[in-house]
């Protein structure tokens, strides 16, 4: 598979400012599920606006639009940095 | 009878469904709740050149795929298969056009459900002034549905809606487009469809798919009587795994690519792009800073608690000498008859006055919240606050409602419907109660003054205080841990919070807000309030005494104290009639289960009368404890008396120590009905008043009774 790697990470290592994309989905549970329907889908890039004050959650900008995750509830995705 | 057809407003939240609601209902609109759930039916008549339509604002929906229950209760509006509901003629489905991709996902979920739409596409004005547009003529035609252009605030293209819902009702065709998905899926799709409608099942296409794609996909229970047709869906899913088709997340990838497809095809770019954006993200860098964002917040939220808590005094104030001046208007007229006399005033007139006294709050705080809503800066708080309310189970949105609760409780519990989802709301109203509210300072402040100040000096009396300030916030903390984690259930999902950009708020719709909130409170939660003060009104007031007994509870009263003034000995008949009460007996019922706390009955009783309102502990506490020893001293003077009354065997009644007990059981218990009726109108079900009522008492009980106890091993008398 494409993008496989020593430059896979999970959304706990996204720094604000980076570019980045999803890799792979992890599990195909419900929450998951909710993630891919906000347009998070493997293929879609990124960017990392900011983390809040207290770490969490992370502000990004897919699709158009601005979304906050909290690091620990995107456990399942692989994501990648894109130059 | 004619049938009035029913649309329904759907859409993604954020894409302007609510303020594009107003316009188009103005007051016309009627809010209650759906019957059994906790989510708010909000509908209105929306008048048409030709005709009357009845229109149902649906919540905002990122998914026809439901997850939580308010989802479901929002799929199941658009489907009609809510009890009460119909299924809709008509849908507008609302897409905000600066964000396209994500509502075109919604809106391809909703095409495949067979309703006829018109959609209006909201937020133009925005993406023109980033310098973009939308070919209307080719997306109008690439989803197969009419489109209408809107301007939120300036109503413009709402006429143009009108006419566009009246053409399509009578009119009604349901878009069809291709979505993309595999030709292989797709015909097998349109086959497995033919042969379910044989054996009388109508499913549509998007069920089917989803039943093959998904074998855990409720759908497929519907096929239980037939085992042939399991057999053939997974057939299908087998073979489709074989051609390398079967893929995880089919379903919503290739929704995404084609609603990438189209926003591509509509939208223009224009020469300078990213032009809101920038002035959001300017804002921003202050507003979300980890300093100065911090800083703005704390700021925003000291204005919001002081606006609430000291700006709302004097409107409260008013109402309440307002019912004061009628009471005394009315009183004399009906001396002839004490008991309506009595009914009237402190029953009735108290009950409506104690209950508008809560409006006044109310509204500020919805003022407030309409306001941060509307420009985007509540979004931005939760942003903030997440990580500190994150890791017990609430979310950054639970600030407000929980800092209000602060204030009171009342409209806190209202504004719990700033969380979108249900567990968190209700976790969130179970605990505001703890908050400590303003209605708990007369009672401090009367024990703090006849118990704590005397003994130990001012700095611990501010001490005590502050302290009982935060008994309730530190309970709350490991209890909503555990109701997170036992009491409330349903399926969680990840948080999820959009930063929209910034904009002014829309006028209309905070006033809308503030009038439906406070109409809805009056209404709904106001008339139990009512109800109840008027029942406990009864309790403290029957059985009345008869003449022989006041004769010879005022002469036992002036044989002891001579020099007794006439009122003096009416206080004396007020409080053995209290005593003699339903309430009063029943305080004296349950004053064993209280001596581990060191209460006696009269501190009973007064909890008791008190469960109206906090507050009116202090007055009850008053009347039961004015004592014959300050008789010839004139006015009897609260604290004093408190502190000279003794249990029957001579020891005081209050130590410093019954004092602190008493001060927790009031911090912690749930004695406010007002806070109970909100709470029965926010969840629609009595069960989770009563849930709180037991277990803030149970708190409250287990921490007088800790007080008292633990005071006695340090060897405090």
């Amino acid at each position: 598979m494409a993008g496989v790697g020593t430059l896979d990470m999970s959304f706990t290592k996204l720094r604000k400012g980076m570019h980045a994309r999803v890799v792979s989905i992890g599990d195909d549970s419900t929450e998951m599920t909710r993630l891919l329907e906000m347009g998070l889908t493997v293929g879609t890039t990124f960017h990392v606006i900011k983390v809040a004050p207290f770490g969490d959650p992370v502000e990004i900008d897919l699709r158009g639009y601005r979304l906050c995750l909290r690091k620990n509830e995107t456990k399942g995705f692989e994501v990648e940095p894109v130059e | 009878m004619t049938h009035i057809p029913l649309i329904a407003l759907v859409g993604n939240p954020n894409a302007g469904k609510t303020t594009l609601f107003n316009s188009l209902t103005g007051s016309f609109q009627k809010v209650g709740n759906f019957p059994g759930v906790t989510v708010e039916k909000v509908s209105g008549t929306l008048k048409l050149d030709s005709m009357s339509v009845e229109c149902i604002d649906v919540p905002g929906l990122y998914s026809l795929a439901a997850v939580s229950e308010d989802e479901r209760v929002a799929v199941e509006v658009i489907n009609g298969t809510l009890e009460g509901t119909s299924r809709p003629d008509l849908l507008v489905c609302v897409l905000d056009a600066t964000n396209l991709e994500r509502n075109l996902y919604f809106f391809s979920q909703l095409a495949e459900a067979g309703y006829p739409i018109v959609v209006a596409l909201t937020m133009i004005d925005r993406l023109e002034q980033a310098g973009k547009s939308v070919d209307l003529p080719k997306m109008s035609n690439l989803i197969s549905v009419d489109i209408v252009p809107m301007v939120g605030h300036k109503d413009k293209g709402l006429q143009d809606l009108k006419d566009a819902i009246e053409r399509n009702l009578s009119n009604l065709r349901v878009p069809a487009f291709d979505i993309g998905f595999p030709t292989a899926l797709e015909t097998r799709v349109a086959s497995l469809r033919e042969r379910v409608a044989r054996v009388g099942i109508d499913f549509n296409k998007a069920d089917i798919r989803k039943a093959i794609l998904d074998p855990e996909d409720p759908f497929n229970r519907f096929l239980d009587d037939f085992p042939e047709m399991h057999a053939a869906f997974q057939d299908a899913r087998d073979q489709l795994g074989k051609e390398g088709i079967l893929k995880p997340a089919l379903e919503v990838t290739s929704r995404y690519q084609w609603a990438s497809v189209v926003t591509r095809a509509v939208i223009k770019e224009g020469e300078s792009t990213k032009e809101t954006r920038s002035v959001t993200d300017r804002i921003d860098l202050v507003l979300t800073h980890r300093v100065f964002g911090l800083i703005v917040f704390v700021a925003m939220m000291y204005l919001v608690f002081q606006s609430i808590y000291t700006f709302a005094q004097p409107l409260m104030n008013g109402i309440k000498d307002g019912f004061g001046w009628i009471a005394g208007e009315v009183s004399p007229h009906l001396s002839g008859v004490p008991v309506i006399q009595s009914l009237v005033v402190d029953g009735i007139l108290g009950g409506v006055g104690g209950m508008l006294a809560f409006l006044p709050q109310i509204l500020i705080l919805f003022l407030f919240i309409a306001i941060l809503e509307g420009t985007g800066y509540l979004a931005r708080a939760a942003f903030l606050m997440d990580r500190l309310f994150g890791w017990c189970g609430l979310n950054g949105r639970a600030f407000i409602p929980l800092l209000s609760s602060f204030a009171c409780a009342i409209p806190g519990i209202m504004a719990a419907r700033v969380m979108p989802d249900r567990n968190s709301r209700l976790a969130t109203i179970l605990v505001a109660p703890l908050m400590s509210c303003s209605a708990r300072l007369p009672v401090y402040l009367v024990l703090i003054s006849a118990f704590i100040q005397p003994k130990f000096g001012s700095l611990w009396a501010g001490f005590a205080l502050f302290a009982m300030h935060l008994v309730g916030l530190f309970v709350a903390i490991p209890i909503v841990w555990f109701l997170n984690r036992k009491v409330i259930k349903g399926k969680r999902l990840p948080f999820l919070l959009e930063l929209p950009p910034y904009q002014w708020p829309k006028w209309r719709d905070v006033w809308i807000a503030m009038y439906f909130r406070g109409k809805i409170f009056v209404k709904t939660a106001g008339t139990i309030i009512v109800f109840m003060s008027i029942l406990i009104w009864g309790l403290s007031y029957f059985p009345r005494l008869t003449a022989n007994e006041t004769n010879a509870v005022s002469q036992a009263y002036s044989t002891k104290f001579p020099s007794a003034s006439k009122d003096d000995v009416s206080q004396e008949i007020s409080r053995a009639q209290l005593a003699n009460s339903i309430l009063g007996r029943f305080g004296k019922a349950i004053e064993p289960a209280f001596i581990p706390a060191g209460f006696d009955w009269r501190i009973t009783t007064s909890i008791l009368s008190a469960f109206p309102a906090r507050e009116t502990v202090v007055p009850s506490l008053a009347i039961i404890f004015s004592l014959g020893g300050n008789a010839d001293k004139g006015s009897p003077d609260l604290a004093k008396s408190l502190s000279e009354a003794t249990w029957p065997d001579g020891r005081p009644l209050f130590t410093a120590w019954t004092a602190v007990g008493l001060m927790v059981f009031f911090a912690l218990c749930a004695q406010c009905m007002a806070t109970l009726a909100t709470v029965k109108r926010e969840t629609n079900s009595w069960k989770w008043p009563l849930f709180m009522f037991t277990y803030m008492t149970a708190l409250a009980y287990i921490g007088a009774v800790l007080v008292q106890q633990v005071s006695h091993l340090f060897g405090a008398k």
